[in-house]
C-alpha cells in the first residue's frame, strides 16, 4: 500500500523524490493492465471551472477505466457556481457526494484553498498560471519510460521558459534526480530567476542558450513549449523571435539515439509535423501516459494501490 | 532612557513607545495599527534627531499594549523600530519587532489572480526574505515584496 492514501496533490513539491517513484510504479502496473475495476464503490468529482479537454478526458477515461463513478462539470455554466455560490460552499458540498475530487479552475491557488475546505483528497488538475502536477508527473512518468532511469540526464527545455508552468515543475521536480539543465529561450523569455534558485540550491548545473542547434547533441530529453504572441508587449520582439524557438526533422542530426521530444501540448507550429515520424518524436505517447499515472494517483490516493 | 527636560515628545505613565522608526514609515506605522481611531492619548513626533538613524520617528500610545500580530504589523513597515513597554513611567520591556516566518490575515497577495484576492480566504506568506521583506503566497506561491505589499483593511 502507498503511503499517498488520504493525501493531496495540489503542487509538485507536495510529494518526496520517493513518492514520485511510487505512482511512477503504480503507473507502469496500470500500463501493463489499464482496466482494473477497484474503484466501482468510489465516485470522483471532476470539477473543471474552466474549460480542459485533454486533462478532463484523461483523469475521466482513468476513472472509468478503474470502475470509478464520475460525477461533476466541464464548464460552470448552469451550476451554482454561475449563481455566485462561493468556492468554498461548493466544496463543502462537493465533498459529501464524493470520494475524491479533482478540480481546474482558473485562480491561482484555488486547489490548495479547496483542500484545506474539502474533507475528501483533492488533485489539482491546473489552477490558472500556478501548478499542473499531474502533468508534471505524467512527464517524470515519459522520461523515465524512454530513458530507463530518471537519474543524471541532460535535461534541455525550449521555448517560452519564463510563463510555462510545466517547465517550472519539471525543473523542481527534475532537482532531486541530479539533472543538468539546458535551457533555450528568447532573451525576453528566459526562466525565472527564483526557479534558477531551486537548480543552485540543489547543487545542480543550468545552462542557457537562444538555439536549439546549441543543445541537440547533448540532450536525453528535448522539452519543447509553446511561444505565445501575447507574451510580447512590441509584437516586432515576437516576429523577431517567434523561428528561434522552433524544432524541424533536419535540426535533429548528430542528436543522441536516446534522444526524446516532449511537448506538454496543444502544439501549434514549434514543431514541425516532418518530426512526428522520427523514432524521437514521443509527444502523443506522453499524452497517453497521462491516463496511466492519473489512474495511478487516484488509485493510490484513495487507497487501494 | 530620555532625560525628561530634554524630550521632544513627553512621557507617558502606562503604555507603549514604538521608537527608532524611519521618518517615511511613521504614518504607515500609525495607519496599519488603525491608531487614528484610538481614544485615548497619542503621542507622535517625527525627524527627530538620532544617534542610530540620523532623524527618526518616535510613537507614545498611553495605555495600549500590543499583541504579537500587532508586533508582526509594525515588524513589517519599520524594521528597525523598537518596542517598549512602559509601566508607571518605567521601562519594563523593551525589544526590537522582528519580523516572522509565518504572516497571516493582515497582508494581501500581490497577485491579482490569486484565490485570496477573489473570495473571503484569510491570506498566509511564508517569509522567504527578512532582509529584503519577501513573502511567498501560501496559495498561489508567488511573491509579495516590499514595493508590492498592501495591508487589508
Amino acid at each position: 500500500m502507498s503511503t499517498l492514501k488520504g493525501r493531496n496533490l495540489i503542487s509538485i513539491t507536495d510529494f518526496s523524490k520517493e513518492e514520485y517513484i511510487q505512482v511512477l510504479d503504480i503507473a507502469e502496473g496500470f500500463e501493463q493492465n489499464p482496466k482494473q475495476k477497484i474503484l466501482s464503490d468510489k465516485v470522483v468529482a471532476t470539477l473543471f471551472f474552466e474549460p480542459s479537454t485533454r486533462t478532463r478526458l484523461s483523469f475521466e477515461s482513468a476513472a472509468n477505466q478503474l470502475g470509478a463513478r464520475i460525477i461533476g462539470f466541464s464548464d460552470p455554466g448552469g451550476t451554482s457556481v454561475q449563481k455566485g455560490e462561493s468556492l468554498h460552499d461548493t466544496i463543502v458540498m462537493v465533498s459529501s457526494y464524493s470520494d475524491l475530487i479533482v478540480m481546474r479552475n482558473p485562480k491561482e491557488g484555488s486547489s490548495r484553498y479547496a483542500s484545506e475546505v474539502a474533507s475528501v483528497p483533492v488533485i489539482n488538475a491546473g489552477d490558472g498560471a500556478n501548478q499542473h502536477p499531474t502533468q508534471c508527473m505524467l512527464d517524470l512518468y515519459s522520461i523515465r519510460k524512454t530513458q530507463g532511469t530518471l537519474e543524471n540526464l541532460n535535461i534541455a527545455m525550449v521555448g517560452d521558459l519564463k510563463y510555462g508552468r510545466t517547465v517550472h515543475s519539471l525543473v523542481q521536480a527534475m532537482c532531486n534526480f541530479n539533472a543538468t539543465f539546458h535551457l533555450v529561450s528568447p532573451q525576453e523569455l528566459k526562466l525565472p530567476s527564483s526557479v534558477k534558485m531551486s537548480i543552485k540550491n540543489a547543487g545542480l548545473k543550468y545552462y542557457q542558450y537562444t538555439e536549439i542547434k546549441d543543445i541537440i547533441p547533448t540532450a536525453d530529453i528535448i522539452y519543447m513549449t509553446r511561444v505565445q504572441r501575447e507574451r510580447f508587449p512590441d509584437p516586432m520582439e515576437y516576429e523577431r523571435v517567434k523561428d528561434s524557438c522552433i524544432l524541424s526533422a533536419d535540426m535533429l542530426k548528430g542528436c543522441k539515439d536516446n534522444m526524446r521530444i516532449l511537448h506538454p501540448l496543444p502544439r501549434v507550429n514549434e514543431i514541425t509535423t516532418d518530426v512526428d515520424s522520427t523514432p524521437y518524436a514521443y509527444y502523443f505517447q506522453q499524452a497517453q501516459n497521462g491516463v496511466y499515472v492519473r489512474q495511478a494517483l487516484m488509485a493510490a490516493i484513495l487507497g487501494v494501490k | 532612557m530620555e532625560n525628561k527636560k530634554e524630550m521632544v515628545v513627553s512621557a507617558i505613565e502606562n503604555g507603549t513607545v514604538i521608537d527608532h522608526i524611519a521618518t517615511e514609515s511613521v504614518y504607515q506605522v500609525i495607519r496599519i495599527l488603525g491608531l487614528e481611531k484610538y481614544k485615548d492619548e497619542v503621542l507622535i513626533g517625527n525627524y527627530l534627531s538620532s544617534e542610530k538613524l540620523g532623524r527618526k520617528g518616535i510613537i507614545k500610545i498611553k495605555n495600549k499594549h500590543f499583541t504579537k500580530e500587532e508586533i508582526s504589523k509594525i515588524a513589517l513597515v519599520a524594521p528597525f523600530a523598537s518596542i517598549i513597554n512602559i509601566e508607571d513611567y518605567k521601562v519594563v520591556g523593551k525589544f526590537r519587532a522582528e519580523i516572522p516566518d509565518h504572516i497571516e490575515n493582515f497582508v494581501r497577495c500581490a497577485n491579482p489572480k490569486c484565490i485570496t484576492n477573489a473570495e473571503v480566504v484569510p491570506t498566509k506568506f511564508d517569509v522567504v526574505d527578512k532582509e529584503n521583506l519577501k513573502l511567498r503566497c501560501h496559495y498561489c506561491e508567488k511573491f509579495t515584496t516590499k514595493e508590492t505589499m498592501k495591508f487589508a483593511e
